[in-house]
C-alpha cells in the first residue's frame, strides 16, 4: 500500500531533525520513571518464587513460566505436557478483542467520516456528542446496558409487546452481550483518531478518481482508506489492546463463566490464588505479544518512510 | 491560555486539600457495610476526622496491604479466616482487653474464636451465613438441600448464579459432597473437581457483587448469596426463600482488627470501643441486616431485621467457617478453580 | 456520473452514525429516567421524585460525593492537559525529526501504558511508590493518570500529523520562519483536530479509571469512580444515577459554553 501512498501520507519529514530526543525527553522521564521502572520490577518478579497469599520471595524461579506452558496434572506429578489452559484463555481474549475491534471499525469509520464531513464549526459538537456519554462511569454504563438487554428488561419487553419475538432473546450472559459491552466501552477510541485523520482528507483526490470513472466504493477503498490509514491503525490499537485486558464487560455482561486475560491476571493479585509471580509472568507474555505486533508495525512504517 | 489553565489547576488542587481536624482515623472497610451516619456520629463524639476506603474482597484487602498500604490505615474489617492469615503475616497489632472499656459486651461465644483466641487483635463486627436463595415462583419443590445448586432440578437449570470466589463456592461444594475442607485426599479432590465441572453446565453466571441484583431482576432463579444480602433482595421484591441446607452452610464473621503501624492507634481503639456499644452495633445490623456479635443489641433492632428468616436459622442448622488451608493444599484448590473457569 | 454524485456522502453512513449514537445514549436514558425514581431499586418504578437530587446535595454522603466529583474533574483536567502536551511533543519528534537512534524504542515506550494490564500497573505502581518512599495521595493519582493518558493522547495526534505533509512548514521556513515559529504558527493550527481528539480521549480515560486509582490513592482520598464503586457493583442506587445525570448536565453545559465562546471568537475576527 505504501508504494501507492498518495499526497498527504508522506508524514515523516526532517524539519526538526536532531531534536528528536529533546522532544521525547518528557515522555521518557514520565513514563520511564513511573511506569517502565515498576514494569521492569514486575518482570523481575515473574522470575522469583511466589510467597503464599501474595508477594514474592527473592529466590530465582522459573515456576511461573513453567505453570503457564506446562501441565503436570491436577496434583502436579504427572509428566509435563503442553498446557492449553492459559494459551486457551489468551487465544479466547485475543479473538474477542479482535472481533470487538472489527465491530468498532465498521461502526466507527462511518461515524468518523460523517462527523468530518459536517460544516467545520459543527464538527466539534459532534465530537463531543460521541464523548459526552463517557462522562458517566464505565461501570454505571455497563450496568445500565445490562439492565436494558436482560430478559425482563425494556428491550425484550418492547419487542415482546410488538410481537416481533415470542420469548425473550436471552442476550444476557452471552458472547454477544460481551461484544456489545466492549463496543460500548471503546467506540470513541476508534472514532476520534479516524476523525483526526479524515478531517484533513483532500476531496480533490476523490474528484480526480471520480473523473476517472471510479465508483463510490472504489474511491473509498483505493483512495480514501490509504490516506486515512494512520488514523485507522491508531484507532485499532486503542480498541484492541485495552479490550484484551478488559474484565468489566466479560464479568457483568458475560457472566464471568470463563477467565479472560484481564480476570486471570487480576485473580493472581487480588483473588484467592495470590500468585504474584504467575500474574507477572502472564502479563509479561501478554506484553511481549502486543509489543511484537506493535514493533512490526513500527518497523514497516520506518521502511515505508525510507523508500 | 495555558497559564490560565495551570493557575486554575493549582488553585483547585489547593482547594481539595481542605481543613483538617486534630485527631484522625483511617478505616479500611468493605463497601456498603457501615452507615455514613454512624461514622459521622463517631467523628462528632470524639472530634476525630474519619476517612474510609473500601475493598470488595478479603483477598483484595490482603493484596493492597501487602503491596504497601500497611501503615496508612488504623483499622480494617477482614473476615474470619483472613484475620488468621493477617495475624500469621504479622499485619496486626495487639491490645489488652482493658484498653476497651466495652470489651465485656462481646458475646461470650465470640470471645474465644479459633482465628483470634481471646480476641487479642480483633473485635466482632457482624456475622452471618452463606447459602443460597431460590425463587419460589420458578421452583416449587422442597428447599432443603445444596443439590439444588450442584445437581439442579430441571426448573433451575441454566438459571443459577454462583459466587465468584473460590473459597465460598468450593466450600459449599465440599459440604454437599460431605468431604472435609482443606483435604489433601486425592480421590476426594477429584470428586470435588468432577462435581463442579458437571454442575457448571447448569450455572448461568459467576458473580458476587451482583448476587442480589440477579435474584431481584430475575436473571437468575437461584443463587448463592449471603444471608443479609438475601434479606435485602427479598425487601426489594424478589419472591425468594433463603435455604438452610441439610448438608450445612458457611458461617462467617467479619471483625474489626487493629492494624500494625496504625498511625492513630488511640483513635482506632476508641472506634473499636464505640462499635462494641450495643446501640452502635445495632445501627450496623439495621443497615447491613446481618447479626451483631455484641450483647444487648436486641432493643435497638428494627423488628423486621431482628425477625428476618435469614438471620434466624433453625436451632439444629449445621454451619462451618471457611478454613485457611496450608499452602500445599491451597494450590490444589486453586487448580480446581482455574480448571473450572478456563 | 462524477459531477452529480456528492463525493462526501456514502450510502448508509448516516444510518450507521445514528445507530451508533443511539447505542451510546440508550443506557444513559435509563440512568437519567431512573434518577427520578421514587423507589430505591432499579427494578421497580415507584413514581417520579426529586428526592435523589436532594440527597446528592444534602444526604449523609453528600460531602463525600461532592469532594470525589471535584477530585475526579481536577485530576482528569490536569492529567489530560499534561499528557496532551507531552504527547504532542512526542508526536512531533516521531513524525518531524527524521530517523534517529532509539525511535522505535521510544514508540514502544510511549505505548507501554496501553499494553500493561491495568491490575499490573496498579500493583506495580503501589509497590514502586512505597519502595521509593513516595506518600500516596492526590499527587500519586495525578502521576499515574498522566502516565496512562499519554498513549491515548499520542495516537490520535500522531495519526493526524502523519497525514499533514511538511510542505506548509517548509514554505514557512523558506520565508525565514524559525522552526519554533513554523511549529507554532503553521503546524499547531493544522493539527488542532488531532490535539482535541487526543485531549478528549485522555480526559475520558482519566475520568473513568477505577482500578489503578484505587491502588495508588492515599487513604481517604476518593475520586468519583472509587466513591461510587461499591454502591454500583451491588446494583446502582438512584443517588448514583442522580450524580451521573448531573455529571452529564455539567458536561453538556461545559461543551455548550466552549462552543459559544468559540463562536464569539470567530465572529470577532
Amino acid at each position: 500500500m505504501a508504494a501507492g501512498a498518495p499526497v498527504g501520507a508522506g508524514g515523516t519529514s526532517n524539519i526538526y531533525k536532531g531534536s528528536g530526543w529533546k522532544l521525547l525527553f518528557p515522555s521518557w522521564v514520565i513514563i520511564g520513571i513511573f511506569l517502565l521502572a515498576p514494569v521492569l520490577m514486575m518482570a523481575v518478579y515473574s522470575f522469583l518464587t511466589k510467597e503464599f497469599r501474595g508477594g514474592v520471595i527473592w529466590e530465582f524461579s522459573l515456576n511461573a513460566y513453567d505453570q503457564f506452558f506446562f501441565d503436570r496434572g491436577l496434583f502436579g506429578d504427572e509428566p509435563p505436557t503442553l498446557e492449553w489452559t492459559y494459551i486457551g484463555i489468551f487465544w479466547r481474549s485475543i479473538w474477542q478483542a479482535g472481533l470487538a475491534t472489527i465491530t468498532c471499525l465498521l461502526i466507527g469509520f462511518p461515524t468518523a467520516w460523517f462527523i468530518a464531513t459536517r460544516k467545520p464549526e459543527s464538527r466539534s459538537i459532534w465530537l463531543f456528542l460521541v464523548t459526552i456519554p463517557y462522562w458517566v462511569n464505565l461501570l454505571i454504563r455497563t450496568v445500565s446496558m445490562k439492565f436494558l438487554i436482560r430478559d425482563t428488561g425494556p428491550l425484550n419487553e418492547f419487542l415482546l409487546s410488538l410481537h416481533v419475538i415470542n420469548e425473550p432473546l436471552g442476550l444476557i450472559n452471552t458472547n454477544f452481550a460481551v461484544q456489545l459491552g466492549l463496543f460500548y466501552s471503546y467506540l470513541p477510541f476508534m472514532v476520534l483518531p479516524i476523525y483526526a485523520a479524515v478531517e484533513r482528507y483532500d476531496f480533490s483526490l476523490s474528484e480526480a478518481a471520480a473523473d476517472l470513472y471510479a465508483s463510490t466504493w472504489t474511491i473509498l477503498w483505493l483512495v480514501i482508506l490509504p490516506v486515512v490509514r494512520p488514523g485507522i491503525i491508531a484507532g485499532c490499537i486503542l480498541v484492541f489492546v485495552p479490550s484484551l485486558g478488559a474484565f468489566l464487560a466479560p464479568d457483568l455482561l458475560g457472566g464471568a463463566k470463563t477467565f479472560m486475560i484481564g480476570s486471570l491476571i487480576e485473580e493472581q493479585f487480588k483473588g484467592n490464588a495470590g500468585n504474584w509471580p504467575f500474574g507477572a509472568a502472564a502479563s509479561m507474555i501478554l506484553l511481549t505479544i502486543v509489543m511484537c505486533v506493535l514493533l512490526v508495525y513500527a518497523r514497516n512504517q520506518n521502511k515505508a518512510e525510507a523508500r | 491560555m495555558r497559564k490560565l489553565l495551570a493557575s486554575t489547576a493549582v488553585a483547585l488542587l489547593a482547594l481539595t486539600a481542605g481543613a483538617h481536624a486534630e485527631g484522625k482515623l483511617s478505616i479500611y472497610h468493605w463497601f456498603e457495610y457501615i452507615p455514613q451516619e454512624l461514622l459521622d456520629k463517631f467523628a462528632e463524639e470524639y472530634d476525630v476526622e474519619v476517612t474510609m476506603d473500601t475493598f470488595d474482597s478479603n483477598e483484595a484487602l490482603l493484596a493492597s496491604l501487602k503491596a504497601g498500604k500497611l501503615g496508612s490505615y488504623d483499622v480494617a474489617v477482614p473476615g474470619d479466616y483472613m484475620v488468621k492469615i493477617m495475624r500469621d503475616e504479622g499485619m496486626l497489632d495487639t491490645f489488652e482487653a482493658s484498653e476497651l472499656p466495652n470489651f465485656g459486651n462481646i458475646e461470650d461465644k465470640w470471645v474465644d474464636v479459633e482465628f483470634d483466641p481471646g480476641r487479642k487483635s480483633s473485635i466482632p463486627y457482624q456475622w452471618g451465613s452463606t447459602s443460597f436463595s431460590v425463587n419460589k415462583d420458578v421452583y416449587k419443590g422442597k428447599l432443603d438441600s445444596l443439590s439444588l445448586i450442584f445437581d439442579a432440578p430441571a426448573e433451575l437449570k441454566g438459571k443459577i448464579n454462583v459466587l465468584d470466589t473460590a473459597g465460598e463456592t468450593l466450600t459449599l461444594a465440599s459440604l454437599y459432597l460431605g468431604i472435609p475442607q482443606c483435604t489433601s485426599d486425592r480421590s476426594q479432590l477429584k470428586e470435588l473437581n468432577a462435581l463442579v465441572q458437571k454442575a457448571k453446565g447448569d450455572w448461568a453466571s459467576f458473580g458476587s457483587d451482583v448476587a442480589k441484583d440477579v435474584l431481584v431482576s430475575g436473571d437468575a432463579a437461584a443463587g448463592m448469596i449471603w444471608s443479609g444480602f438475601s434479606a435485602k433482595a427479598r425487601a426489594e421484591g424478589a419472591n425468594i426463600e433463603y435455604v438452610f441446607p441439610k448438608e450445612g452452610m458457611i458461617v462467617w464473621m467479619d471483625n474489626v482488627v487493629l492494624l500494625k503501624d496504625a498511625p492513630n492507634r488511640e483513635n482506632a481503639l476508641k472506634f473499636m470501643n464505640f462499635l462494641l456499644d450495643p446501640e452502635n452495633a445495632a445501627a450496623v445490623t439495621n443497615y447491613a441486616q446481618y447479626t451483631a456479635g455484641v450483647k444487648g443489641v436486641g432493643e435497638f433492632l428494627k423488628p423486621e431485621v431482628a425477625n428476618s428468616p435469614e438471620s434466624n436459622p433453625p436451632a439444629d442448622q449445621k454451619g462451618v467457617f471457611v478454613q485457611a488451608c496450608p499452602e500445599d493444599v491451597q494450590v490444589l484448590y486453586d487448580a480446581i478453580w482455574t480448571n473450572l473457569k478456563k | 456520473m462524477a459531477a452529480s454524485t456528492n463525493l462526501r456522502r456514502f450510502p448508509g453512513f448516516l444510518t450507521v452514525t445514528i445507530i451508533c449514537l443511539f447505542v451510546l445514549y440508550a443506557p444513559l436514558i435509563v440512568v437519567a429516567v431512573y434518577s427520578f425514581n421514587a423507589s430505591t431499586s432499579i427494578t421497580n418504578w415507584g413514581g417520579i421524585s426529586l428526592a435523589w437530587y436532594v440527597d446528592v446535595f444534602t444526604g449523609p454522603e453528600a460531602p463525600k460525593f461532592q469532594q470525589a466529583a471535584l477530585n475526579s474533574i481536577i485530576i482528569a483536567v490536569c492529567a489530560s492537559i499534561v499528557a496532551t502536551i507531552v504527547a504532542t511533543l512526542a508526536a512531533v519528534a516521531m513524525t518531524r525529526a527524521g530517523r534517529f537512534r532509539g525511535k522505535t524504542l521510544s514508540f514502544a515506550l510511549i505505548n507501554l501504558p496501553l499494553m500493561v494490564p491495568e491490575v499490573v500497573t496498579a500493583v506495580a505502581s503501589l509497590v514502586f511508590f512505597s519502595a521509593i518512599g513516595f506518600t500516596t495521595g492526590l499527587t500519586t493519582i495525578l502521576i499515574a493518570h498522566t502516565v496512562f493518558c499519554i498513549p491515548f493522547a499520542y495516537l490520535p495526534i500522531s495519526a493526524r500529523m502523519q497525514s499533514i505533509p511538511d510542505m506548509y512548514e517548509q514554505a514557512a521556513m523558506d520565508l525565514y520562519a524559525t522552526p519554533r515559529e513554523a511549529f507554532k504558527l503553521v503546524l499547531l493550527p493544522l493539527m488542532t483536530p488531532g490535539v482535541l481528539s487526543g485531549f478528549l480521549l485522555a480526559f475520558i480515560i482519566s475520568l473513568d479509571d477505577f482500578l489503578i486509582t484505587n491502588f495508588v490513592k492515599g487513604a481517604g482520598i476518593e475520586t468519583l469512580p472509587t466513591a461510587i464503586f461499591g454502591s454500583v457493583k451491588q446494583g446502582i442506587k438512584p443517588n448514583i444515577m442522580a450524580i451521573s445525570t448531573l455529571m452529564l448536565v455539567v458536561s453538556v453545559v461545559f461543551v455548550s459554553l466552549s462552543w459559544l465562546i468559540g463562536r464569539m471568537g470567530q465572529e470577532k475576527t
